[in-house]
Order: structure tokens, then C-alpha cells, then sequence
């Protein structure tokens, strides 16, 4: 069985019509999204065209720093990206960061660390591009959540702090409900998964003519470790970007002052 | 005295709710009256450090506010905000949370009983509670506390006539039974009256009158 699979210029040139398809759904049910659609197509066709160039380069040269240079960049976009759906949290980019980072580095320094992978780019590019992704749309989702509990929950927060609770003590429910929808999507496609939908790994492996066993035994292995990193990237950012919503002396902030830290 | 507010100023935007604010509050039943937006729940929300001021100062005791370390100036001077604000779960898990944070041993019963609920009350879920009945909720979680001083935020504004009348002589009767101050914010100068001993009167962000409640034109 092949292990590898080759496709043409022509070949994705002619998936094209799926586009085209869905812009015509688009036009036809004014939903308006015509637009969307042609900016969303070129800039995937773009922004994979030049990662695939760079993968390709540092597969070649297989240095770990090169590895690492670019795990940050995604870091810093991620963590970017993520913030412009946190608008609501103060601050909230030092938090993104700070948990992408660690949610990336605890992730893959354990799956190296147990023997899952070998610590090389051909492993630690893809995965960590996926563990990365995965903690940015979960530490959003819980910001975003974190957000909208703070400032509608502002009178039961500041009664709680006028009995002497902590700021942690005061936010710990809204916390707790933020980190649980940043991680809820997660665990339930993974609930769900090989019955609803098939992962995009598997599904490449299969394509690519690996063995089923092979392919499903990666899978997991993905999913578990996306299940870590979720969790990590959720609580971190939680933990770090509730704090900006209190001064000092556990007073809450009124909207729209300036949080430490920018 | 109680409190004693010097020069105190606040502002939120561009707008000055507090206006270098001097008043005195002493011991006792106080009553903070003003029309709304004078700035008589923001000076209460200054009392237990909830917010502090830009300017001036703030004495509790004859001791600077900013000294006392605010958890523990809290559970002291209780506030008690104008719309119930109770934690989900039991009125009892709510008393229960208060008295563990002051580390006070809980009598639920008691504090319902001062805050006039029945103790039947104990075990009921917060959500299917009245307004007015969420407001003696709040009342008996802060007792649970065991306070100096209970700040009170237009305690009966969200609630019809029989139920203001008897939060009133609920509120009387703790003052009878327990060694305690009230700071009371009231936008109706009866209610002022009928519960408070001294006034404060604020407009525009600042203290135009204070002294005995005999004494001040209401």
C-alpha cells in the first residue's frame, strides 16, 4: 500500500466547483455571504501555499529551533486572533498568550516525553499546529464567556465582594462557566467523533493509504492530547484574565478602564 | 465618630459624582437622603471600600479607610446593595457562605428571625423567592456576618408599601435588639425620618446639610 498520495494543481483547481457551489447557495438564499466565501478561498489557498513552503522548508532542515520559531508565531497569532473575540475582558492578550503558550508547550513536551512522537519537525509542526489551534478557540470561547458573565453578573459579584469575599472567591462561578463552555465543544465532538464526523487526521492518513489501525491509533492520540491542551488553554487563560476585571483591593473595575497590562 | 468624610471627590468619566464631600456620620441610625443621581449610593459604596475615592479623605473610627485591609473592613461594615444579589442555591448555603467568610458560627435561624423570615425560609431556593423576600435574604446574610455596621442601599425601593413598612420595623427592631449602626440611603425624606437618628443630605455630589434629623429641613 502507497504511504503517500499526489495530487495536482489541476486537481484542486477542479474541488474549485464545491466553491462555486456554495457561493450560487449563497446568492441564490441571499445570505450574503458571496463575499465571505471568495476572501475565505483565497486566503486559505494563500496562507496554505506559504505554511506548506515553510513546513517543506523546515522538514528539510529539521532543527528544533526552526520548529520552535514557528509553534511561536502561532502562538502569537493565536493568541491575537483570540483576543478579538474577548473584547469584553480587559487585558485579555497577555492571558491568551501566556495559556496558549503553555497549553502548546505542556502538550507536546508530554507526548514527546511518553514516547508518542519523536521530538522532530515531521511530528511537532502538524500537532503542534493543531494542539495551538485548538487551545486558541477555546481560551476565545471561554474569554468571550468570561466577558459577557462579568459584566452581566456585576451587581451579584460586587454583593459578594461587600461581604469580604476575595475577587477569586467573588468571579469563581463565572470562572467556572467560562472554562466550561471553552472546553464543552471539545468533549463533545470527541464524545461524538468516528460516529457524526470522521477527524481530519484520519481521514488524511486514509486518504494517504495508511492502514485503518494506523490511522485510528493517531487519532486518538490527537484527540487526547487536544483534550489536554483545551484544558489547559481554558483554565490558564480563565485563571489569568478574571484578575483584570478587579483592582488591588478586590474592588471591581468599572467598564472601560484600563486593565494592567494593556 | 463612625465616619468621617473629608474633601472627598469621584469621578466616573466625565462626570463628578462625588464633589470634595465633607460630612461626619456618627454611631446610631444614619439616613443619606438627595435626589437620585446626587450621589448617595456611590459615598455608601465608599463607606465599606468598594470603590475608593480619587481625592480626600475617608476616616472609620478615627482610623485612615485605605488602613484597614478591605476583606476584613467588609465583613465589619456590611453592605447590603438595592437590588438582591443572593448566590444560587439555598437562602441557608448564602447565610452559611457570609458567616464562613466573617468566621462566625452560622445561627440561621436567628439571622432569618431579625431579618423577619421565617426559618422555614432556610431551605428554600433563592430563584423561587419574591423580590421583597430576596431582600430580607440579603439582610440576613449580612447579619449572619455579625457586622459593626450595616449599609443599607434603598433597602425598600423595589418593594409595594406593606412590604417597605414592615423591612422598617424590621430594621428598628435590630437596632433595638443589637448593638448596631445603619447608614441607610433613602431617596424619601419620611422613610428618613421614621428610621434615621442623624442626616446626611446630599446634592450634586455634595453634603449640604448634616446633623441630628430634628435639625435638617427635609
Amino acid at each position: 500500500m502507497s504511504t503517500s498520495i499526489h495530487l495536482s494543481p489541476g486537481q484542486v483547481a477542479a474541488s474549485l466547483a464545491l466553491v462555486a457551489l456554495a457561493a450560487a447557495i449563497s446568492f441564490w438564499q441571499k445570505a450574503d455571504l458571496e463575499r465571505d466565501i471568495g476572501i475565505a478561498t483565497v486566503r486559505s489557498f494563500v496562507q496554505l501555499t506559504a505554511i506548506g513552503y515553510a513546513i517543506k522548508l523546515i522538514f528539510e532542515a529539521d532543527t528544533l529551533w526552526l520548529v520552535f520559531a514557528l509553534l511561536t508565531v502561532m502562538v502569537v497569532f493565536g493568541a491575537l486572533t483570540a483576543r478579538s473575540r474577548a473584547k469584553k475582558v480587559p487585558g485579555a492578550f497577555w492571558p491568551l498568550l501566556i495559556a496558549l503558550a503553555l497549553a502548546g508547550s505542556t502538550t507536546l513536551g508530554l507526548v514527546v516525553a511518553l514516547g508518542v512522537f519523536e521530538p522532530t519537525a515531521r511530528y511537532l509542526v502538524p500537532v503542534g499546529g493543531m494542539v495551538i489551534g485548538n487551545a486558541m478557540t477555546a481560551s476565545a470561547v471561554a474569554l468571550n464567556r468570561l466577558g459577557d458573565e462579568m459584566i452581566d453578573s456585576r451587581a451579584k459579584i460586587e454583593a459578594t465582594l461587600a461581604l469580604g469575599a476575595t475577587a477569586q472567591e467573588a468571579a469563581a462561578p463565572f470562572v467556572r462557566r467560562a472554562l466550561r463552555s471553552g472546553m464543552i465543544a471539545l468533549v463533545d465532538s470527541t464524545k461524538t467523533t468516528g460516529l457524526i464526523f470522521f477527524p481530519g487526521t484520519m481521514v488524511g492518513m486514509l486518504l494517504a493509504g495508511a492502514s485503518p489501525t494506523d490511522a485510528v491509533r493517531l487519532q486518538l492520540i490527537l484527540l487526547y492530547a487536544l483534550l489536554g491542551s483545551v484544558a489547559i488553554a481554558g483554565l490558564v487563560a480563565t485563571a489569568l484574565a478574571y484578575r483584570n476585571f478587579f483592582t488591588q483591593a478586590q474592588q471591581l473595575r468599572e467598564p472601560g478602564a484600563p486593565a494592567p497590562g494593556g | 465618630m463612625l465616619f468621617e468624610l473629608n474633601e472627598v471627590s469621584l469621578t466616573r468619566g466625565d462626570r463628578r459624582v462625588l464633589d470634595a464631600l465633607s460630612a461626619t456620620i456618627p454611631a446610631g441610625a444614619t439616613a443619606i437622603v438627595g435626589p437620585s443621581g446626587a450621589g448617595k449610593s456611590t459615598l455608601l459604596r465608599l463607606l465599606n471600600r468598594l470603590a475608593d475615592p480619587d481625592a480626600g479623605a475617608i476616616s472609620y473610627r478615627g482610623k485612615p479607610l485605605g488602613e484597614y485591609e478591605p476583606l476584613a473592613l467588609r465583613r465589619q461594615v456590611s453592605l447590603v446593595p438595592q437590588l438582591p444579589a443572593l448566590l444560587e442555591g439555598t437562602v441557608e448555603s448564602n447565610l452559611a457562605y457570609a458567616a464562613g467568610l466573617a468566621g462566625k458560627e452560622l445561627d440561621a435561624e436567628h439571622c432569618l428571625r431579625l431579618a423577619g423570615l421565617d426559618p422555614a425560609f432556610a431551605s428554600r431556593d433563592v430563584a423561587k423567592l419574591s423580590v421583597g423576600e430576596q431582600q430580607r435574604a440579603m439582610l440576613a446574610r449580612a447579619l449572619s456576618q455579625e457586622p459593626a455596621v450595616l449599609l443599607l442601599d434603598e433597602p425598600t425601593s423595589a418593594l409595594d408599601h406593606a412590604t417597605r413598612d414592615a423591612i422598617e420595623a424590621t430594621l428598628a427592631e435590630l437596632r433595638r435588639e443589637l448593638e448596631i449602626s445603619i447608614v441607610l440611603v433613602s431617596h424619601d425624606p419620611e422613610q428618613a425620618r421614621r428610621l434615621g437618628d442623624w442626616v446626611v443630605r446630599l446634592e450634586h455630589g455634595r453634603a449640604i446639610e448634616a446633623g441630628p434629623i430634628e435639625g435638617v429641613a427635609l
